[in-house]
């Protein structure tokens, strides 16, 4: 797919194009809502309400917004040489193992053990990432396929993780380890999870990955790679390397995301502790045209449904699942509607013998060939 | 050891079909990536309508319209609009599994003895000894799984439709300048591809894991979509991972008791095969091997379709 760069579309039809999206998607969950027999302005108040409502609700919003957008910012750097890490889970998954281990195995203060759990995700985040890279560029391996694989292979390790080596005493069980000691815990605000570092990092990590593909050679390299490897291989970049690079850098923020979902969140190590951040991090990046700056808003409205139709299920008889079908809907409307601005276009060109000057085609990362 | 083979073969029915579905959309060039969607929620209209009219046929016939619908999506996205075959069907299969999960909140326990597929033996085949009980004593989804299977082996490399569903997605070019409609055809194997996933849908929620819960099929799809690659894009090997997953699946219930930390590592075999199964076609040393022997290279290669999960516009 093409994604014009849309200088000659009006502002004013950019704008629709944002937009119509959006009411389609809102449009769609309000049929949902009432074929079940609810209101749909009440349930859409009581979304707003069950994530903003209170410094508690408020709370819990952030702390899916920062996993979230830490995953999604990620995936904009691989994104960016052309990647589907579609392995992001995993690697998610591998952070909050890493957190794991130092959370149990080492005892330590507060100040030491903190960041030496978080250190640990962001290793053991870039290590499974790395492992994609590398069945990749060495292997061949496609990076959806063998993503997807070790995503699977990563929940096994964890499952084993929690009724083999890591059970709790006594029991074998699958709700998770022991909680991690106190020293190991995120230092959270009150009674909430709320954890300023954790909004520190996710802001840095955000204006990094921006400042990396806006202004360094790097990032301009990565994006050359990205967008005509070969060419960027021809021209003397070593493709290879930057791939490897892009893993890295998307499998260490991942990996942050997991160490604070499993130190912040769930405070011990559960199966799901990934959360499936990953894959609607992909949503994210998919529906921000893979630039880093929109990632954190989109993160922040896909947070506040999130967190809002788990509380919608307590109040009306709507399946909190409502929240995955709203921003579903949303970014495959997107995606149609860019699609069909593009088909319009180039119908245009052919009908219209004299050729305007194309705008300059820029690549969507990711060509599967 | 006879029970324990009909156990997997009639276990794999909707795998067999979501698989073999999945090979022919990908084999003419598209990537039908929203299975994991698709099946869930075909899964789940089966069992609805199914219910609902106490009819099973109608409710095979809800998940293959289903299937197809979100096929003809993908078909429309990536063909089309050209947009990426992968984010369309990532997106989708994302959207099927939240939309099972709310339209299916009301139907989780609902009891499906009424309208589960009724056994049937086939005369005189179940007979035999062996053979009989393993292959010929299911019901008719199970055996209409197998002849899927054979059916499309037989049509994509001896019949001559076959042999342009192989050209559009190889060489979409020279099939154009022979006259083959290459979109056209793209489009139909897409939707006939996601029919079938969407009968493997059913076949789940009516028969092999009779009723609806939450997340009902829960990684198959995912699953299909490795074992289509495991398989190498043919239906016979494709069918035989199929069933190689069903026996390692069997195997980590078996050995539950034996080795209770097995169970959770068996599940994620296939998944290191399909990976290992991957870095071996690929590996210089191995095609080289195939070239100089094509009799037995010509069996072990997995080559995907060259033009897979691109578009094609004549002009």
């Amino acid at each position: 797919m093409t994604v014009r760069s849309g200088e000659d579309a009006s502002g004013v039809r950019r704008a629709a194009i944002g937009v119509l999206p959006f009411l389609v998607a809102l449009l769609f969950a309000s049929v949902l809502i009432l074929l079940v027999g609810e209101n749909p302005i009440e349930a859409f108040r009581l979304i707003l309400r069950g994530s903003l409502g209170s410094p508690d609700k408020l709370s819990d919003t952030i702390m899916v917004w920062v996993p979230l957008t830490l995953a999604a910012a990620g995936l904009v750097v691989t994104f960016s040489a052309g990647l589907w890490n579609i392995g992001v889970e995993g690697q998610i998954v591998l952070g909050a193992i890493g957190a794991a281990l130092i959370a149990r195995e080492v005892s330590a203060p507060a100040w030491i053990l903190v960041p030496l759990t978080l250190i640990f995700g962001i290793i053991f985040g870039i290590g499974w990432a790395l492992l994609a890279g590398v069945l990749k560029t060495k292997g061949k391996v496609n990076e959806i396929f063998g993503g997807l694989g070790l995503d699977f292979v990563a929940t096994g390790l964890t499952l084993y993780l929690i009724i083999g080596p890591w059970a709790r005493p006594g029991i074998a069980s699958t709700s998770g380890t022991e909680p991690f000691p106190e020293d190991a815990l995120l230092p959270a605000v009150g009674d909430t999870r709320f954890s300023p570092l954790a909004v520190v990092l996710t802001i840095l990590a955000v204006l990094g990955v921006w400042l990396l593909l806006r202004g360094t050679r790097f990032g301009l390299k990565l994006k050359a790679v990205g967008r005509n490897p070969t060419s960027a291989y021809l021209l003397g970049i070593p493709t290879n390397r930057y791939i490897l690079g892009a893993f890295a850098i998307c499998g260490g923020l991942a990996g942050l995301a997991g160490a604070i979902q499993a130190t912040g969140f769930h405070q011990k190590l559960v199966p799901s502790v990934s959360g499936g951040y990953g894959f609607l991090g992909i949503l994210v990046v998919l529906l921000a045209g893979f630039r880093a700056i929109w990632v954190a808003p989109i993160s922040a409205f896909f947070a506040i449904v999130m967190v809002g139709s788990i509380s919608l299920t307590l109040r009306l008889d709507i399946d909190s699942a409502i929240g995955g079908v709203l921003t579903g809907i949303l970014v495959l409307f997107a995606l149609m509607a860019a699609g069909i601005r593009d088909y319009r276009q180039r119908t245009k060109a052919r009908e219209a013998p004299p050729p305007e000057p194309e705008p300059d085609p820029v690549e969507t990362p990711g060509s599967v060939s | 050891m006879e029970a324990t083979l009909a156990t997997i073969v009639a276990a794999a029915a909707p795998l067999m079909f979501a698989s073999i579905g999945e090979t022919i959309s990908e084999k003419s060039g598209v990537i039908n990536l929203s299975l994991e969607g698709s099946l869930m929620l075909s899964a789940l209209a089966g069992f609805v309508l199914a219910f609902e009219t106490n009819n099973t046929w109608i409710g095979f016939l809800a998940a293959a319209a289903v299937g197809a619908v979100f096929a003809t999506i993908v078909a429309f996205g990536s063909i089309t609009l050209q947009l990426n075959q992968v984010a369309v069907g990532f997106v989708l299969a994302i959207l099927g599994i939240a939309l099972s999960s709310f339209l299916g909140s009301g139907y989780t326990g609902k009891p499906g003895g009424d309208v589960a597929v009724p056994p049937w033996d086939v005369p005189l085949l179940s007979e035999i000894p062996i053979v009989g009980p393993v292959l010929f004593s299911h019901n008719v989804v199970v055996y209409a799984s197998l002849i899927v299977v054979v059916l499309a082996w037989l049509f994509m490399y001896y019949t001559r439709p076959g042999l342009s569903l192989q050209g559009v997605g190889e060489r979409p070019e020279a099939a154009h300048s022979r006259g083959v409609p290459v979109n056209g055809l793209r489009y139909l194997y897409t939707i006939v591809g996601g029919a079938l996933v969407g009968i493997g849908g059913a076949a789940f929620s009516l028969d092999a894991k009779l009723g609806w819960s939450f997340l009902h099929t829960r990684n198959f799809g995912w699953i299909a979509l490795a074992i289509v690659i495991f398989g190498g894009w043919h239906p016979i090997r494709v069918a035989i991972g199929v069933l190689l997953f069903g026996f390692l699946q069997w195997l980590a219930l078996d050995l539950q008791d034996v080795f209770p930390d097995l169970t959770q590592v068996l599940p994620i075999m296939p998944f290191v095969l399909m990976i290992l199964a991957l870095v071996l076609v690929n590996a210089d040393w191995l095609r080289d091997w195939a070239d100089r022997h094509p009799r037995w290279g010509n069996l072990i290669r997995g080559d995907a379709p060259s033009a897979i999960g691109t578009s094609f516009s004549a002009e």
